[in-house]
């Protein structure tokens, strides 16, 4: 199990009240899984990423990654913000190699490793150039190969496509996913966007109004073969589509 | 497209750009021009006294006069390094305080209120009691442009050091980043344009500082000399002066024009 929470809950404290972001997530992630997280806005998707990558710490339950309990942020994972977040001050190289300088790892065989990352995804010819020169769609690769620079076991993404329109969208996330794959990594991707999630995840985690719980699973076996923008043609797409609309119904 | 290839409705935007650039540099040539020969004039024929208002061909023989004597480079010298060393001081001074206020959450909240009186009060009358302080020299003069320039710095620099984008220093602690390696790395690179725009503020405030501080004490300076001018009652010495420093003080701020230009070019933050 690389992921595993068990009835995890979590109690903000502020000055007009206590907040209940989350409460009872027992939830788990296979070992080169791709796993989505869809809710209604506000219902504590990210606060949830938080948990698992570190940066905050659950008031009740356990968070273990790869057999560990987390309590600080652990190399064992890579977290891809909202929009790429590509610092304008630093170059493209300088950008995906930002977490081998902050872990005092810029050693020539990580460098080696980043190089061959940006070779293969068609970025080689990037590495001097400013992020304000590249499209939007090689600037979230740019996002993806610093995050997989620290090589990390599990990746979060916390709706890093939101930014970016429609079309570019469709595309940008089909080409993640891709690489994704292809890297074998374990994924928790947060979204709000329905087909989106039908279309690159294996299982979908619908969670419930804040405090968040799990709501239902989705196993998505049924459309493993398809590629993403294949799935969108099935048949199941749209039966998947319909009940999990329902289930996020604003009404409920 | 070449040049040759214009549209005819191309030429004509292009020409009417061009005509109203060459008329707004005209009339601004024009407008000072003006102003000079009627000034001029207005010596001339009495309409004012020369002897309180000055007038153009006499503003020049004093700026000429100083450039012979050797003293127009001691007094424009002394104001601009006591003005680049106050201003540098107070940029440095401002940001490192400003850094620690972002550090600690509890330092700031505890020290606002001091910020906020330091702020509100007239800073020119803490002059008296830095020259008790520090003497009748330049340490004085280079204290008070400090004292006017470093709250303002303070204040902005850590009001931009605030605004950093909640998800970018969620990245850097995700990638293993300390405390001190998301000031270094995130904070203080996102805030060079505040930088920038605090040193614009507090170049013209610097200068504030400096003609403050000559005033009050000095025996060399630009401020030295509009006062001594007007209390041997030389109003060519006066208006001269004020000439020049308007001149040093507009190099200045393009030098911070050009440093802005530069940053942009070279940290790619081109809007």
């Amino acid at each position: 199990m690389m992921i595993d929470l068990r009835q995890v809950a979590l109690t903000y404290q502020a000055p007009d009240g206590e907040v209940e972001a989350l409460k009872d997530v027992t939830l788990s992630v296979e070992d080169g899984e791709f796993v989505s997280i869809i809710g209604p806005s506000g219902c504590g998707k990210s606060t949830l990423l938080a948990l698992i990558a570190g940066l905050e710490t659950p008031t009740a339950g356990t968070v273990m990654v790869d057999g560990e309990t987390v309590t600080v942020p652990s190399p064992k994972i890579g977290f891809m913000p909202q929009r790429d977040q590509l610092f304008p001050w630093r170059s493209i190289w300088g950008n995906v190699t930002l977490g081998l300088e902050l872990r005092r790892q810029n050693t020539p065989e990580r460098q080696a490793h980043v190089r061959t990352l940006l070779e293969r995804y068609g970025l080689d010819g990037f590495a001097h150039k400013q992020p304000a020169q590249l499209s939007g769609g090689m600037r979230q690769r740019c996002a993806l190969i610093r995050t997989l620079a620290t090589e990390p076991k599990i990746l979060l993404l916390d709706e890093p496509f939101s930014a970016l329109d429609h079309q570019t969208r469709l595309s940008v996330s089909a080409d993640i996913h891709r690489i994704i794959r292809q890297e074998g990594k374990t994924s928790l991707l947060v979204t709000h966007d329905i087909s989106e999630a039908i279309s690159l995840s294996d299982r979908i985690v619908v969670l419930s109004h804040r405090p968040a719980t799990v709501k239902s699973i989705h196993d998505l076996s049924v459309l493993h073969r398809y590629a993403p923008m294949e799935r969108r043609a099935q048949p199941e797409f749209q039966t998947l589509f319909h009940h999990i609309w329902k289930e996020l119904d604003i009404n409920d | 497209m070449t040049e040759l290839a214009l549209s005819p409705q191309r030429e004509a935007y292009l020409r009417a750009r061009k005509r109203r650039r060459n008329a707004v540099r005209f009339l601004q040539a024009f407008l000072l021009l003006a102003f000079l020969l009627l000034w001029e004039l207005a010596a001339w024929v009495e309409w004012i006294d020369p002897f309180i208002f000055s007038c153009p061909t006499r503003v020049l023989e004093t700026l000429t006069n100083l450039w012979h004597s050797g003293d127009l480079w001691l007094h424009l010298g002394t104001s601009c390094l006591e003005t680049v060393v106050g201003f540098l001081l107070g940029t440095a001074i401002g940001t490192l305080a400003a850094a620690v206020l972002w550090w600690s959450g509890f330092a700031s909240a505890v020290l606002s209120p001091y910020l906020v009186v330091l702020n509100a009060l007239p800073k020119t009358a803490l002059g008296p009691i830095f020259i008790v302080w520090m003497g009748a020299g330049t340490a004085s003069i280079i204290t008070m442009t400090l004292a006017i320039s470093v709250i303002t710095t303070v204040l902005s620099m850590h009001a931009g050091f605030l605004t950093v984008d909640p998800q970018q220093i969620r990245l850097m602690r995700t990638l293993g980043a300390g405390k001190g390696q998301i000031f270094c790395y995130l904070v203080f690179p996102a805030n060079l344009h505040t930088l920038v725009s605090t040193l614009k503020v507090s170049v013209g405030l610097s200068w504030v500082g400096v003609i403050m501080g000559e005033f009050l004490v000095s025996r060399a300076g630009l401020g030295y000399l509009i006062v001594y001018g007007s209390q041997v009652f030389n109003m060519d010495l006066v208006m001269s002066t004020v000439l020049l420093l308007a001149i040093a003080a507009v190099i200045m701020y393009l030098t911070v024009l050009w440093l802005e230009k530069l940053l942009e070019k070279h940290l790619g933050v081109i809007p």
